[in-house]
């Protein structure tokens, strides 16, 4: 008898520690990014008071007025580009990673990159020898020129992707096919830079470098909508993503219907990875990392808690990869795809050397 | 009194196998699953157990035929629908990594809840009882991937058992497990039938355990018929061996198992009485032997207070007396 309390005892404390983990992975990760959110604003090629932050922020006057610009005009927009990225991306990579049941998925296994630098690549290394009447048209698109490419590219990848996903059975086929798809267009991309000249293969390797600083106050909003929309999607799919923890097989005698669910969460990811990819550049491994290190955090795979600490914990990293790319203090910015995975690979790397988690979370 | 819950009429299973006829599988079956009741579906490998298994839970359309659970045609209900009839348990392990045996078993109840999934006092309580039903809710708070095979294959029962559907279906439940494991979820699914009154439908390749458990058995020929009785009866009528007739093994119905076909030696008999006369039996009948009741003094072994006698020597162990008996037919001078 006293075996039977004991265990009971020990269960019910283990259950209260876990919903109390969820509780204090949130907090903690509120105020993280709150904090950081401040430093981007704060800290940059010119040091601003926090003092200084606040008052700009609050509309007032601030001690030199550059500094109202520099946090307005310049970080405020690249640090809420950095914010919904990281977010973006982190939400992605759990969704896919949970639809291939496979830990090296990132939101971008579906060609939806590839599909968006072609876009790109299209733009900035066809146009030279198309003619100038094309070039005037993307004087017309302005700085959008970039984007609207990429979301085409990215969207043509989705109508294919999707149309394979409504035919096959196997979720295994749609992700060999989108590996395939994946790699077909970035053999277009290699021809067009084989014929390219030296200035635009510049141009396009410079957008796959990455960079959270493109986008513009007026673009931001068309940001912020895809990428709403995107997280609005993932969340009301919480249910058939925790249905899918256990296989395809069990989802479907719980009464979900998978072709719509797979829809769903296809959908959901590429206009997350798709908006990123079009502002922002390709950008590695936060979609692949965050998820995991969410799991590692909270213990449970089970999507209620995972979406929302992948979102915050997605958006803290982008911010700090921005914040060190930026070599505070210093007039150089370092390429953002090299920082994350410089510094977030081995960090993951040892992390997950350490916990048996990630094995378990994929074991199969 | 039971009450039928699942009829099959005219059911004709199989696949279409490209643009010709269909492979048809099992044809013309007429079956009926009873409330309260564990039925083990058996037959040799590839006489159509997963297929029928499928086609009734719905996951496979039928080539003729219909299933039809409380008069409506589960083929044409939706799948929400569906999943408040029939749940099941599989034979891989679910990759289930980093949820907890609780809320795995919670997952049960999303054909019950909300978009969010948000569970009600009501569906706690159903988790819990389903935990306590199986005897795993010491488990409730490891994650599952810490739990041996047995006691997942446990979580995943309370899971189907947390859905609460009139039927479950398991497919090979105890495929992976060793024989104390089997033993023990073969009488927990025997209990939950009873208990809850829940039509539980289980395929197996264990016939002994299937014979000593089952209230029924469906029985695939593995010529595309299926025979449905009681274990028993199934074995005084011959279908039994039948179905399971071999080159290397044949069913043995006196002794409700399956004996190796081995090449025969001779004959021998066995004077004793008890256990141990029992083993040495089933020693001499491994060795390839056939045990009479009556034969001539040299032919007989004799069990004795602290061993075997035979032929004035003194045997020690039933290993040795083999040998003995096996060097003595190898060479009869």
């Amino acid at each position: 008898m006293a075996t039977r309390s004991e265990a009971q005892a020990w269960q019910s404390a283990r259950l209260a520690l876990r919903l109390g983990r969820r509780s204090i992975v949130f907090t903690a990760l509120l105020i993280a990014v709150c904090g950081m959110f401040c430093l981007a604003l704060a800290v940059g090629s010119v040091s601003v008071p926090l003092e200084d932050v606040l008052r700009a922020l609050l509309g007032q006057a601030t001690s030199r007025p550059a500094y109202a610009t520099i946090v307005t005009q310049f970080r405020m927009p690249r640090a809420l580009t950095a914010l919904l990225a990281g977010a973006a991306l982190a939400v992605g990579g759990v969704q896919m990673q949970t639809l291939f049941c496979n830990p090296l998925t990132d939101p971008f296994v579906l060609g939806v990159s590839a599909g968006a630098s072609l876009g790109v690549a299209l733009v900035v290394l066809a146009v030279g020898t198309t003619g100038a009447s094309i070039l005037a048209g993307i004087g017309l698109l302005g700085d959008f020129s970039m984007a609207a490419a990429a979301s085409l590219g990215a969207a043509v990848m989705l109508l294919i992707v999707l149309s394979f996903a409504q035919r096959t059975q196997s979720i295994l086929t749609l992700l060999i096919v989108g590996l395939m798809l994946g790699y077909a267009v970035s053999a277009l991309v290699s021809l067009l830079l084989y014929f390219s000249i030296p200035e635009r293969i510049q141009a396009y390797i410079n957008w796959t470098f990455g960079s959270f600083g493109g986008v513009t106050w007026r673009q931001l909003p068309i940001l912020a909508l895809l990428i709403g929309v995107g997280l609005a999607l993932s969340l009301a799919l919480v249910k058939p993503l925790n249905a899918l923890l256990l296989g395809e097989a069990y989802a479907q005698s719980m009464g979900i219907n998978l072709r719509r669910a797979r829809l769903g969460i296809i959908l959901s990811t590429a206009l997350l990875a798709g908006a990123v990819t079009a502002f922002c550049g390709p950008i590695g491994f936060l979609g692949i990392a965050v998820p995991h290190l969410s799991r590692i955090l909270l213990r449970t795979a089970d999507h209620c808690a995972l979406l929302p600490t992948a979102m915050l914990l997605g958006a803290l990293v982008a911010m700090l990869a921005d914040l060190i790319a930026q070599v505070p203090g210093r007039q150089i910015i370092l390429p953002l795809n090299a920082i994350t995975a410089l510094i977030g690979a081995p960090v993951v790397a040892l992390i997950v050397m350490r916990q048996r988690s990630l094995r378990d979370a994929f074991s199969a | 009194m039971s009450q039928i819950v699942l009829t099959a009429e005219r059911l004709s299973v199989g696949y279409w196998a490209g643009r010709g006829a269909p492979a048809v599988v099992l044809r013309d079956l007429n079956l009926t699953l009873h409330s309260g009741a564990l039925v083990c579906l058996i037959g040799q490998n590839g006489a159509g157990k997963s297929t029928l298994m499928r086609t009734l839970a719905a996951v496979q359309r039928p080539l003729a035929g219909t299933v039809r659970i409380g008069g409506e045609d589960v083929h044409q209900l939706p799948i929400k629908r569906r999943a408040r009839l029939i749940s099941i348990v599989l034979t891989e392990r679910a990759q289930t990594g980093l949820l907890s045996a609780r809320e795995v078993t919670a997952l049960g109840r999303l054909p019950h809840t909300d978009w969010t999934g948000r569970l009600s006092e009501a569906d706690r309580a159903i988790v819990d009882w389903a935990l306590q039903a199986v005897g795993a809710q010491v488990l409730a708070a490891r994650p599952i991937s810490e739990l041996s095979d047995g006691e997942r294959q446990k979580v995943m029962i309370a899971r189907a058992l947390a859905q609460e559907t009139p039927l479950i279906f398991l497919d090979e439940p105890t495929a992976f497990l060793d024989l104390p494991c089997r033993v023990e979820i073969m009488a927990l699914l025997r209990r939950l039938a009873h208990c809850t009154g829940r039509a539980i439908l289980l395929s197996t390749h264990d016939l002994e355990l299937a014979l000593r458990s089952a209230d029924r058995i469906w029985l695939l020929d593995g010529d595309g018929a299926l025979q449905a009785g009681a274990p028993e009866d199934l074995v005084l009528s011959g279908a039994f061996a039948r179905a399971f007739a071999s080159e290397s093994a044949a069913f043995d119905a006196s002794s409700g198992t399956f004996k190796l076909c081995t090449e025969v030696r001779g004959a021998l008999a066995v004077q004793g009485e008890g256990l141990r006369a029992l083993w040495t039996r089933r020693a001499l009948e491994r060795a390839g032997f056939v045990v009479r009741q009556q034969m001539p003094a040299p032919f007989c072994v004799q069990v004795t207070q602290d061993g075997w006698q035979w032929r004035a020597t003194h045997y020690s162990s039933l290993e040795a007396l083999v040998e003995a008996l096996l060097n003595a037919n190898a060479d009869p001078a």
